[in-house]
């Protein structure tokens, strides 16, 4: 991989009549990384993604995906790019196998290299034996990954995903967070757009956060916790007799100390890291017998509407209210 | 998933993409349009039981009431009903549109290195076809009730490519409705609003001269009314138009041609500039 940026959004922006769905957005994914686009219904990442594939041309700014330019490059872009829309567009009258044979024919790949492909693709994504099936007979969860197979064919080293799991059950969405993490160890970059939380902190190496169209947090998911709130050390004691003598210990290292008696459990605001450090080391010295000692950051969730609340009392003041975070919560 | 993990993409280079060319391509959209017929082959119904019904119903039923000076009415009837076959091209080509961009289909096809007109040119063949089977039918059914061409093959094949120019023209109508409309419901409603007026206001079911003096002008010409005195002529299955027929009549295979060409200029760039527009977003 080169040092380039697989994918770069400079200042985008789309408008549709008077509505700014996009408004100057710009972010940098590295090669061989996860980008998760995080936001509510509405916020734009769709229309970026449409941006970037080339299937919507901007109004303002530019991309750049491998390199080339999503406006004087489009085939290029092209070329380098797979894509899996939010609604899975496979052909339902067509078999699985046949899906494939359509692609392949469409980038112009080899015969051979399709039939092996097929094979290789249907086998990873158990869909080997309803490859001579019409799609539409396929469930939510085989449609998605006869989509993804289509949009791996040609082996594209970025993959862009809209809201790959939206509608999966439970059981098919951790399969797909499997392969998906697959591709990004055989060094595929990605990006994603997601309404759920737990799925950008799960993939995404960084998060940019979008709302009413623009950037309104970026960072590794780590930065965005840390963002939100402070950290604490949560310890749960082995057994409750020992509670007033550790919350003694804790108080003499943490301003603040909760303790939870039903479930031997204190709960101290803490710094960071090093903090955690002390906390053990002291309760290692003590003799006190401990379940589980550990730094807790406060979720995506948290943060989520933590920003975004802000955003909506910013808007109303401003006399356009509408649209408070729904969809937030998966 | 499987036990033994075999890599997703196992060839570490990628395989060689030679985007193709707008015939491969459009080919390549062909076979599949060709593939959704072979398994809904209800989709045919339209050009095959439909029109063999209307053959028989105007044969058989209205048939016997309906003069025709010079001729018998079933071969009067045939190019008549070949002609409305080929309008119908133009509903089926914007409903399979519209539904190729509800569907995804179209936002797959534009985000690999393909040209874009595939898709348009792709969808043109395969309704010509979709309409030709349905004229082939309609010739066989024709033969089986005393239908003949009688005037040699040259004219024959000429009065087939007119009603192939003829349809492809209208095709551009439906890539411009379909392009436009938002579902396939709608598509259908606003194409047979137009297409029933156009085809039977027109000499394609009856004599033009019995109608009244406003209708009759609309009648001759309407550019149905042409094409279809065209193939008659062509064929031998009618009279020439009588001295008081509007011009078109009296010129039919000119006529043809030129509303056919008509009905290019004036669709083919509104069909791509809408298609245009909507793929843009």
């Amino acid at each position: 991989m080169t040092a380039a940026p697989a994918v770069e959004a400079v200042e985008l922006v789309k408008h549709f009549g008077e509505t700014r769905a996009v408004d100057g957005v710009s972010f940098v994914v590295p090669a061989g990384t996860v980008l998760g686009l995080l936001g509510p219904n509405g916020a734009g990442k769709t229309t970026l993604v449409r941006m970037l594939t080339t299937l919507s041309v901007p109004t303002g700014g530019t991309g750049r995906v491998a390199g080339y330019d999503i406006l004087r490059e489009p085939t290029q872009v092209r070329r380098s790019m797979g894509l899996t829309g939010q609604a899975a567009t496979v052909d339902e009258i067509l078999t699985g196998r046949e899906n494939l044979k359509l692609i392949g024919s469409l980038y112009g790949l080899p015969k051979s290299y399709v039939r092996e492909a097929t094979e290789r693709l249907f086998d990873r994504f158990d869909l080997t034996e309803a490859a001579d099936r019409m799609a539409k007979t396929y469930s939510g969860g085989m449609r998605r990954r006869l989509d993804l197979a289509v949009s791996l064919l040609a082996a594209p080293p970025i993959l862009f995903l809209d809201e790959p799991t939206t509608g999966l059950d439970p059981q098919s969405r951790s399969g797909l967070w499997t392969v998906l993490r697959e591709l990004v160890d055989e060094g595929t970059t990605l990006v994603l757009t997601t309404q759920y939380l737990e799925e950008a902190d799960h993939l995404a190496d960084e998060i940019v956060v979008v709302d009413h169209g623009k950037v309104i947090a970026a960072g590794t998911p780590t930065q965005l916790k840390d963002q939100a709130g402070q950290a604490s050390v949560v310890v749960t004691l082995t057994n409750a007799a020992d509670l007033d003598d550790a919350a003694r210990l804790m108080r003499s290292h943490s301003p603040e100390v909760h303790v939870e008696r039903g479930s031997r459990r204190l709960t101290a605001r803490a710094a960071g890291l090093g903090d955690m450090t002390r906390i053990a080391a002291v309760f290692e010295s003590s003799g006190i017998e401990l379940d589980d000692l550990g730094l807790a950051r406060p979720s995506l969730d948290d943060v989520f509407l933590h920003l975004t609340g802000h955003r909506a009392e910013a808007e109303a003041a401003g006399g356009t209210t509408e649209q408070t975070p729904e969809g937030v919560t998966p | 998933m499987t036990a033994v993990r075999t890599p997703v993409l196992s060839p570490v280079t990628r395989p060689p993409i030679s985007p193709p060319s707008l015939l491969r391509a459009s080919t390549a959209i062909v076979w599949r349009n060709l593939l959704h017929i072979r398994r809904m082959p209800e989709m045919l119904l339209d050009v095959t039981v439909q029109s063999v019904m209307f053959v028989l119903l105007f044969a058989y039923v209205f048939g016997g009431a309906i003069a025709v000076e010079g001729s018998n009415y079933r071969e009067f009837l045939l190019p008549g009903i070949m002609v409305q076959t080929m309008v119908f091209s133009s509903a089926i080509v914007a409903m399979g549109l519209t539904n190729d961009l509800q569907k995804g289909f179209v936002d797959r096809f534009k985000s690999l290195p393909v040209p874009r007109s595939a898709v348009l040119v792709g969808r043109s063949i395969s309704s010509l076809i979709h309409s030709s089977i349905g004229v082939v039918v309609m010739g066989l059914t024709g033969l089986l009730i005393g239908w003949r061409i009688r005037n040699g093959v040259v004219d024959g094949v000429l009065g087939f490519l007119l009603l192939l120019l003829f349809g492809f023209a209208l095709i551009w109508l439906g890539i411009w409705v379909g392009s436009l409309m938002r579902t396939v419901e709608a598509v259908q409603g606003f194409m047979f609003t137009v297409m029933f007026p156009l085809t039977f206001v027109a000499n394609t079911f009856a004599p033009t001269e019995t109608m009244p003096a406003w209708l009759r002008t609309i009648a001759e010409w309407n550019p149905v009314s042409a094409v279809t005195q065209a193939c008659r002529e062509l064929w031998g299955n009618g009279p020439p138009a009588g001295p008081d027929a509007a011009w078109p009549l009296q010129n039919a295979v000119v006529a043809s041609v030129a509303w056919s060409l008509i009905f290019m200029a004036v669709f083919a760039p509104l069909a791509v500039s809408a298609f245009r527009r909507r793929s843009r977003d």
